[in-house]
């Protein structure tokens, strides 16, 4: 089990209240750093791809873009409903949907907002499927230097 | 100091500087109210970093970044070998020059303007460090650090306060400490990303985090040398002093480049100068 995953966090077209509790999660009261992640702001070198609200014709490159420039392995994951589905902007004339609409995503999160929980969670479960992805990728049982 | 301590740096400095890193790395987490990342973070972070894909802009940036390691690892040994001072900070200057070239290589805004930031960092702290060994020189008349470190005479910070001081000021820059982080940051977010280590993945980017970790221990063991003969008070004094660049890295916002590079002159010119004209004129 890998014990250091690094995330990018982009704000598709959310409301902010994802963000703002993507955010809650590495404060004082949730710490998530205590589970070795940071927040880092550079796709290269991210291993968790972490998208809040839907995806529209703006930022459909830019997801795509994110997604390209991040090494192997790396897990996607789709947080609050509307990354999900589209949520309640599912209906609205620019929007595509969730971010699996453009890219391969590997979790969903549900809630809107998604709880700092609930976040926590999805990463502990993202930290499983990364290290399955770096199985297949290197063929080698356990992480080793 | 011979090829003992020589053997023990190029095997344990890794080991050591990763666990100050970790330790840095949770007292800062207290110090701002949270819990904190398990002392071995670093470590856990460098294997998983050699587990990714090295994605590259151009094949010769990993190229430059053997070399960063290579040399750190090469003027890390002259020092703890106790060879000549001289030698080391220049070789320390070479190794540096590669990770900005490594940079420059990566070709993005980010990285070239992490490079640019870094050659303004040098030049703010290099005036001091020629400072430092031309104060250790006067006080203990020879560049061979091993004669140094085992001849008996007074301490040399005895003759070198103010030499001191400034490499302290300087020894911000060279840990990457806010107020003077510029050119990159151990912290999360930074105005121009990653700066300098933007464009490095996985195994590139494991190398340079190993690298920091060699330089750390030899900027320690150059705090030290202050306090020879008397090495383990060295040792002691120059632990205390990276929690103390802890605690101004935590109070600290970073500071425009104009003032790291200005200050750190003024603190040269002063301290450094200041003592080394003392010495000369009543030494
Ligand atoms: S799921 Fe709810 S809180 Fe999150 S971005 Fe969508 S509308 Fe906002």
């Amino acid at each position: 089990m890998q014990k250091s995953p690094w995330i990018i966090h982009y704000d598709g077209s959310s409301c902010n209240g994802c963000d703002i509790e993507v955010l809650a999660a590495l404060t004082p009261m949730y710490d998530v750093e205590r589970f070795g992640v940071i927040n880092t702001g550079n796709p290269k070198h991210a291993d968790i791809f972490l998208i809040t609200g839907s995806v529209n014709e703006q930022n459909k490159a830019v997801i795509k873009n994110i997604y390209d420039q991040m090494p192997n392995p790396k897990v996607v994951m789709a947080v609050g409903i509307c990354a999900c589905t589209g949520g309640i902007f599912r209906e609205c004339y620019n929007v595509l949907g969730g971010p699996d609409k453009v890219i391969p995503v590997d979790l969903y999160v549900p809630g809107c907002a998604a709880r700092p929980e609930s976040i926590i969670d999805g990463v502990v479960k993202a930290l499983e499927l990364w290290e399955g992805k770096r199985r297949k990728r290197t063929g080698r049982e356990s992480i080793q230097t | 100091m011979d090829t003992l301590t020589l053997i023990l740096y190029v095997a344990f400095a890794p080991l050591l500087g990763g666990l100050l890193a970790g330790v840095d790395r949770r007292i800062t987490a207290r110090m701002q109210g949270r819990f904190g990342p398990p002392i071995l973070q670093p470590f856990y972070d460098v294997v998983k970093l050699f587990n990714k894909e090295n994605l590259v802009v151009r094949r010769s940036q990993t190229v430059y970044i053997i070399f960063f390691l290579a040399f750190m690892v090469f003027t890390g040994g002259i020092f703890y070998a106790g060879e000549d001072l001289l030698l080391v900070i220049f070789s320390l200057m070479l190794a540096n020059t590669f990770l900005v070239l490594a940079a420059y290589k990566g070709s993005s805004p980010y990285s070239a303007i992490g490079a640019e930031r870094e050659l303004l960092q040098i030049m703010a702290y290099e005036p001091m460090v020629l400072f430092y060994v031309v104060g250790i020189y006067m006080a203990s008349k020879t560049f061979y650090i091993e004669t140094i470190a085992t001849t008996q005479h007074p301490m040399l910070i005895r003759f070198l306060p103010g030499i001191f001081l400034g490499f302290l000021y300087v020894l911000t820059i060279k840990l990457r400490k806010s107020p003077f982080d510029l050119s990159t940051s151990h912290h999360g977010h930074q105005e121009i990303v990653k700066g300098i280590t933007t464009e490095f993945t996985g195994p590139s980017l494991g190398l340079i985090e190993i690298t920091h970790w060699y330089e750390n221990v030899l900027l320690l063991g150059m705090v030290s040398l202050f306090f020879a003969p008397n090495l383990w008070l060295g040792a002691g004094v120059a632990l205390a002093i990276y929690l103390l660049e802890i605690f101004i890295d935590n109070a600290c916002a970073r500071a425009r480049w104009q003032f790291t590079v200005f200050s750190s002159w003024v603190v040269a010119a002063v301290l450094g100068f200041g003592n080394i004209l003392a010495l000369t004129l009543f030494g």
